[in-house]
This record gives structure tokens, sequence and C-alpha cells, in this order.
């Protein structure tokens, strides 16, 4: 497996320089990489023109920041031996002026964090008061629904939202623009517009931010979703766990209403809307449409079989239109810019930007957004700037408990819906959790199958007994107990699962299961053949010891001890006594000059 | 069955509350919400209450009371801990933090305190990712606890009673 | 509410913000989503507002904004000067370097280089 680039390579891909045979410069540098088997300690990458055409074609090298002009192929093998292996740039090749270090210098302006993003669902936030909508009003807020009420019919816009391609945002990637086609099209004199906000899966909070930093842009985007499918109510379904959100979100919607943005007649037109918040109450079911539905009714969030589909039947059995935070965010700049601009951006099946959460172990965490067809590569390394602690990567999980570990030899795979449900994961509402060399996959696995047990609601068999079985399973084997058949019955349960369960829930909480038996069966092997732990998560398969002549008897470790199990005094090395021992490893966190080894 | 149900200002509170939003579409869970919010928590009697002044069966609202994370049918402590146990804060160590807390707390998981101060659960994340492993203490989030910040929040927390 | 008094309004807020940046010479605005809050930025507002009034200084505006993203640098605090369009950002910042910044950006015109955002390091 490979391991973090210690060099960038960026060789400019301008017009002159590649008419000056850059290409060639490129893959003889390649060439060479493979030559001396160093091909996983630089990344090449192609950049946009430079500026310094004339003293094409060039190259900068990262992180030492050396700017090479004039390259011909046969100085490569010298810049590869001297510089890449030894660390002795080629001088009579490198160009130092004032020119260079501009370059160098604006290079880092540009810093990937930056030039791979683009933000459209993100515009507003953190730039504008969320508090005040005539910050949202002068970022040409509440236009786009101005515009359509004045100058077009639903039909229209429910065709701009098709021919824009926008698919949605929480999870599936149904077609917007035909969902909003069907319940249009549904007969009702009572239809309604719900938003969903119940983000559930662990490691995505992009829908927080959102209505947190931007909640006039929900409102607009349901606003005009209303008056495409002829409803005149909606409502937001907002977990509980997000109090900001609700208190930023109830506050926009008072200013919205104060202006007229909401209520009777909106801008003259006739057209009315108005919206209301039901605040969730910790149901991680309750994303799931038709459990959602049932949840803003009142009762229990338990799904129901489909069809019929809420376009059709949905809240109080009337048509009902549900997008989630991320979809009503887009529908406004659509409307603004064309489904032209919008169409233009993305891959061939995923249109527009998504907004990712970065978080685990990497190290800037945080939202970002960028256009769909990006890779993973791009989104962990150059955005995300890769492992901290000089740690090596080891999968990154995307889609919540519904999706799947993916290890680093795709990483270079464009992300969009198709792509990531072919490597076993899905997009899931956009959470990127990245593990490294401490992450133990099977314990992921159990941890994920932890959660979606607790959560299933109970209706149906296989969810609510084969979710049980699959976690006993795991448990079995993260203990040590495993044997090898059971990785067998594993798998087959995960398909049963997957094939009878009812909703969403249960057909995808096998996916981190079978995901990391496909890429990391290794770690299943060893755990079950070796009783062993490569990432020394598993307690019971983790031993510490404390090494006597390192020790300086402080007690610190024994103070700290839970269950009292380690001794000594001044003087003398302290002693961890393993049969009470539970491996919980806090004497190993606090001891202060690491005398203990976890093996 | 036949549960008497005191008159006083908390029931009060709540009859006034239900009378607004009875007359809405699928007002349970909302009025569930506030009930929490005056009693604590969610006693039989608590029930038996929104069930009649709701007009709905006392089954569908044990019903629902239970199916939900929020709603708590035991008494809870003055503040709330809730531990992240999402993913991000999984990978980042939120099972130790939990297991310090216990050992600070004196106090398993779902428990409260004796002096009453505090009950500690676990939730599933709070969308704090980026500030992995995160605590939240009532509203309050908490990011990249450790051991340290714990003694300070919780000392905190003490302090706010003396 | 109608289109040209959407419109009115939009231009009103533009011409504000102009103003906004002509008299106020620094404007401080403060990430203050549930990531910045969790890591202290209410703290933060707090001090810089303190800070300014104590120090009476007159052409600054401090402001509240979503966040960022930048989740690992919360509290994040931009600076914007009233003639460049990109702000300065500062990252990780608590009450004590919050008084720094006004002493030495605000105050003395000096960017604190120790506290600026620098993403990939």
């Amino acid at each position: 497996m490979a391991g973090v680039p210690k060099l960038d390579v960026l060789i400019c891909g301008g017009a002159s320089c590649i008419s000056n045979h850059s290409h060639d410069i490129k893959d003889t540098i390649h060439e060479e990489l493979k030559k001396k088997g160093i091909e996983e300690d630089v990344r090449v990458i192609e950049t946009g023109c430079m500026g310094p055409c004339e003293l094409g074609p060039v190259m900068l090298v990262y992180p030492d920041k050396v700017f090479y002009q004039r390259l011909k192929p046969e100085d490569i093998g010298n810049i590869v031996e001297n510089h890449f292996i030894k660390g002795r740039p080629v001088e009579e090749k490198i160009l130092v002026s004032e020119t260079t270090r501009a370059i160098i210098e604006k290079e880092q302006e540009d810093a990937d964090f930056f030039k791979k993003q683009t933000k459209i669902v993100l515009s507003n936030c953190g730039r504008i008061d969320p508090e005040n909508i005539e910050e949202y009003i002068t970022e040409n807020g509440y236009a786009a629904i101005g515009k359509i009420l004045t100058s077009s019919n639903p039909d229209e816009v429910v065709e701009t939202i098709k021919k824009s391609g926008l698919r949605g945002r929480g999870g599936g990637g149904f077609p917007t623009g035909r969902k909003w086609e069907f319940v249009k099209n549904a007969e009702n004199d009572q239809k309604y517009v719900v938003c969903n906000a119940d983000e559930g899966d662990p490691g995505a909070f992009m829908d927080r931010s959102v209505l947190e930093g931007d909640p006039h842009c929900i409102i607009e985007g349901m606003s005009i979703a209303a008056y495409a499918v002829g409803a005149n109510k909606g409502y937001v379904y907002i977990r509980a766990e997000y109090p900001l959100a609700i208190t930023r979100l109830e506050h926009a919607l008072e200013q919205a209403r104060e202006y007229g943005f909401l209520g009777e007649n909106i801008f003259e037109t006739g057209f009315s809307f108005d919206i209301e918040i039901r605040i969730g109450a910790g149901a991680f079911v309750c994303g799931e449409e038709t459990a959602l539905i049932s949840s803003i009714e009142g009762g229990r969030g338990n799904p129901r079989p489909r069809p019929p589909f809420p376009a059709i039947s949905g809240l109080w059995g009337k048509p009902t239109l549900l997008n989630n935070v991320e979809t009503y965010a887009n529908i406004r700049h659509i409307i603004l810019n064309g489904w032209e601009w919008f169409s233009s951006i993305g891959t061939e099946t995923s249109k527009g930007t998504k907004v990712f959460a970065l978080s685990g172990k990497i190290k800037n965490t945080g939202l970002i957004e960028v256009p769909m067809g990006t890779t993973l590569r791009e989104l962990i390394f150059d955005i995300g700037g890769g492992v901290p602690d000089g740690k090596k990567f080891k999968a990154v999980q995307l889609g919540g408990p519904s999706g799947g570990c993916v290890p680093e030899e795709y990483l270079d795979t464009p992300i969009d819906y198709e792509t990531l449900i072919e490597l076993g994961a899905m997009m899931g509402s956009g959470g990127v959790i990245v593990m490294d060399e401490d992450t133990c996959m099977v314990n992921t696995a159990r941890f994920f199958l932890d959660f979606t047990k607790s959560e299933s609601c109970g209706k149906c068999v296989p969810c609510r007994v084969g979710l049980v079985k699959l976690y006993d399973m795991l448990d079995k084997i993260v203990k040590g107990n495993g044997e090898l058949e059971d990785l067998d019955k594993l798998e087959s349960l995960c398909y049963s699962v997957k094939k009878t369960s009812l909703c969403g829930l249960g057909q995808t909480a096998p996916n981190p299961v079978l995901s990391t038996l496909k890429y990391f069966k290794n770690e299943y092997l060893e755990h079950i053949q070796d009783h062993t732990c490569r990432a020394k998560v598993c307690a019971d398969l983790v031993t510490y010891t404390i090494i006597p002549e390192a020790c300086r008897s402080c007690g610190i470790c024994a103070k700290n001890c839970p269950v009292d199990c380690i001794t000594g005094s001044k003087g003398v090395p302290y002693v961890i006594n393993q049969d009470v021992c539970i491996s919980c490893g806090t004497c190993y966190d606090v001891c202060p000059f690491d005398s203990i080894i976890k093996e | 069955m036949q549960i008497h149900i005191p008159d006083n200002p908390q029931y009060r509170e709540l009859k006034e509350y239900i009378k607004k939003e009875k007359g809405k579409k699928g007002p349970l869970i909302k009025v569930l919400h506030k009930a929490q919010d005056i009693f604590g928590y969610l006693p039989k009697e608590v029930q038996y209450f929104v069930a009649k002044e709701l007009n709905v069966n006392l089954s569908d609202v044990y019903g629902v009371v239970t199916f939900y994370n929020f709603f708590s049918t035991t008494p809870k402590g003055k503040n709330e801990i809730n531990v992240c146990l999402g993913t991000a804060c999984y990978v980042r160590g939120a099972d130790k933090v939990l297991s310090m807390l216990e050992e600070e707390l004196n106090i398993g998981n779902g428990e409260t305190t004796e002096d009453n101060l505090f009950t500690l659960n676990t939730a599933r994340c709070f969308g704090a990712c980026g500030l992995a492993p995160a605590v939240m203490i009532n509203e309050e989030v908490y990011g990249h606890v450790d051991r340290k910040k714990i003694k300070k929040m919780l000392a905190e927390y003490k302090g706010k009673e003396e | 509410m109608n289109l040209e008094e959407l419109r009115k309004l939009r231009e009103k807020g533009q011409r504000e913000m102009m103003q906004r940046s002509d008299n106020a010479k620094y404007r401080i605005v403060v990430g203050m989503g549930t990531s910045g809050i969790a890591a202290g930025a209410r703290e933060v507002l707090t001090t810089f507002i303190e800070e300014i009034n104590s120090r009476k200084i007159k052409d600054v505006v401090v402001m509240q904004t979503g966040e960022k993203g930048y989740s690992s640098k919360e509290p994040v605090v931009e600076v914007f000067v009233h003639e460049e369009k990109e702000p300065v950002v500062y990252g990780n910042i608590n009450p004590e370097k919050a008084k720094r910044i006004v002493t030495e950006h605000i105050v003395g015109g000096v960017i604190v280089e120790d506290y600026q955002v620098v993403f990939g390091d």
C-alpha cells in the first residue's frame, strides 16, 4: 500500500509549456521514479499555466519550493537522483529571481485548500450574518423566488431543475427535478413541501452549517419548490441535537414573514406559503423519508413500504415533496444562474458540487465544497492536508453507517454517485472520515453495527434480528474468539439483511461489514487466526506492560488505573497484574515517561 | 386507569401549551418536548396527562416516548452530559472519553450522580466532528475533550452550584 | 413586498456595505457556528467588543457570521481592512490572542502572523 507522498512535483501544463514538450518531461519523471522505485514518494501534478512561458517547460517542487526552468528530458535523471532521492536540488536548472519568488508565493496563496473548492451551497456560510435578513437580501437573496413568481410558471421551474441535473444530496441521489415533477403531477388540493434536516449520519455536519450560517437560502429553496409543485405549507424536520440551527432558523422564519417572503400573497402574486419547524427526538431512522413523515405526524418513526411514494401519498396522506437541506440550498443558485451553468459543473452523471465534512484522522478537519468528480485523494490530501502526526493513511469511510470504507488504492477515483456505489460505499450525506493505522477495521465494522442495531426501529425482522446477529459475530471476532467459518456466515447474513429489509436503514447497514471484508480481510484473519489486532485497538488482544528500566516509579499509572491492578512503590518499578488488567489503556495514556508498551 | 394529577404550576403550564397546540396537526412530539422541558423527564403521570389532554391513547404516548432517545422516563440530573459516539469522535477516542467521565463522576452510562448534579449519556453525533472527540453539556458543545478538559468542565458546573 | 421593493432593499444593503467599509477601517468578523462556539468563539467575540469599547477605538465594527468550514482552526476570526477585498484570517483564537490582535493589528496596523491561518501544515 502506498504511503503519503513526500514531494509534490508541479509541472506546468499551460499551452506554451506543452508545446515545449512538458508532457515528455512528465513521462520521463514517471519512468525515472518507477526505475528508482520511489513512485509512492513523489506525486506528479500537472497544473495550469504558471506564467513564465518563456522559461518553459517549468516545474515547481514542494515542499522545497524549488523552481526548475527550461527542462529537457535528459535533465530528469539527474534531478530525480540528486534532488528527489538525495535531497540536493540541481542548482544549474534552478531559477532564482523575483519572478520565481512571486510565482512560488502565488502558488502558495492559491493553496490547494482554496483552489480545489467551488462554493455554491456554502457561498454565504461564514460570510453573512445569519441573523440579519438584509445581509442575505444584499447577496441577491429572495431574488430567485421573486423572479420565478413573476415570470415563470411551475412547469418551467420543474423543467429548469430537471435540466440542471441536480440530484438529491441526502443520500440516494434521486434526480430532484423528477421528484418535483411527480409531486406537481399528483392531483390533490393539499400538498406539502418538507425539508429533511435530520442529519443523522455521524460525521456529517454540512446541513447544520447551512442552517446556522445561511438559513434563508433553505426558506427560499423550499418556497421555490412549493410554487413548482403547488404546495402552500412546508415543514422543516430538524434534529434536536442542533439547538443553534433551530434558533437561527426560527429567527429567519420570523424575519421572512415580517418582510413578506412567507405568508399570503408573496410578491403580490397571490402565491401563499409558510413553513413550520418540527423538532426530532433522537432517532436515526427518521432520516428515512417515510419514517420522517410519520415522525412529523407525531408518531413513532416507523418506516412503511413504498410504493406508495410520498410524492403520491406522504404527510397525512397528501402528496409530499421531500428534499434535504443541501438540495434546497442549491435551488436558488440554479434559478439565478441557469441550468446550463449548473450542469456544466461536475461529471456526466452527477452535476454541481458536493459539500463534504472532513473529520477523523485528518489535519484540516472541516467543511469543504468541491465539484463532483473531484478525487478522494484531492479531498483528503490536497484539501484536507492528509493524516496528521506522521501516521499512515489506512481507509476513508464515506456515507455514514450506510456507507463503506475505501482503501488507499481507490483514492484516485473521481467521486460521484455511481463510482462510490461501485466501491461499496455511497455518497450519503457527505461525511468523510479518515482512518489511519491506529484504526482497527474489524472494530470499526462492529462500531457501525452497534450503531445501526440500536437505531433499528424494530419493525421488520431482517433488520431487528439480523443486525444483532451481525454485531454478535463481529464482537466475537473482536474479542479474539472468532472462527474462520464466521467470515462466510457474516458475509451471507449481510446479503440476506440487505435484500430483505424494509427500509434504507436495514438495506444499507451491512455495507460497513461488506466493505471491510472486501478490502481488509487480512485484519479479520489476523484477529481470528493470530489473535492479534494490528492497530492495537481491540482490548482483548492487546496487553500493556511496564518496562522496568524506563519506569521512574512516579505512580501516576497506579493512581489512574480504574481496576487498581498496578502496584509498586518509590524506587521500585511498577508492575501491571495481567490477570486483573482490562486493557483500557489509561496507564499508557497517562504515563509521562512513555514507559509502558502496548502489544 | 385512574391517576391523580396534582393541580400545580407545572401542569398548568403544560395544559396551556397543549391548548395552544391541540388544534394543529400532529402535536404529540412537540407537546412531549415541552413536557420534558417542564418536568425534566416524562413519568407515567405526565404521559397520562398528555394522553388525556390531547385525546389520544396512552399506549400511543408511551410508544412515542420509548421510541425516541431524547425522551426519558427516569429523572435526570441538573446537568445532562452527552458524550458523542459518532464515527469521527469514535475514531478520535470517544470511548475513552466516556470511561474517563464514568471514572470522574463515579457513575455508569445512563446514570445520575448522587448529588443529582450530572446525568451521563451518550449521543449520536452532534455535528461537531471537526472538534472530535466532543461532549455536550446541556446545550453547550465542548470540543477536543481530554482528561484535563473534563476536570475543568465538571469543576465549572460544580462551581455554578456554590 | 414586490420586486421593486426587493431591488431597493438590495441596493440599500449594498450601499450600506460600501459605507460600512468607508467609515470603518476594520471589520472584525467572528465565526459563530456550533464548532466556533464550542471552541470558545463567544468569549472571543465578547473580548473584541470589550477591548474595542474600553480602548474607545472608533473605526471598527465587530460582527458575527456562520461557519466557514475550518473546524480545526476554530474559533476563526476574519479582519477586513476596508480598502482590501480579502480578509486576514486568524485561527485558534482565544481571548488573549484577541487582545493581541486588537493591539497589534487594529491599533498598530501590523498583521499578527503567528495566528494567521495557513492551510496544509
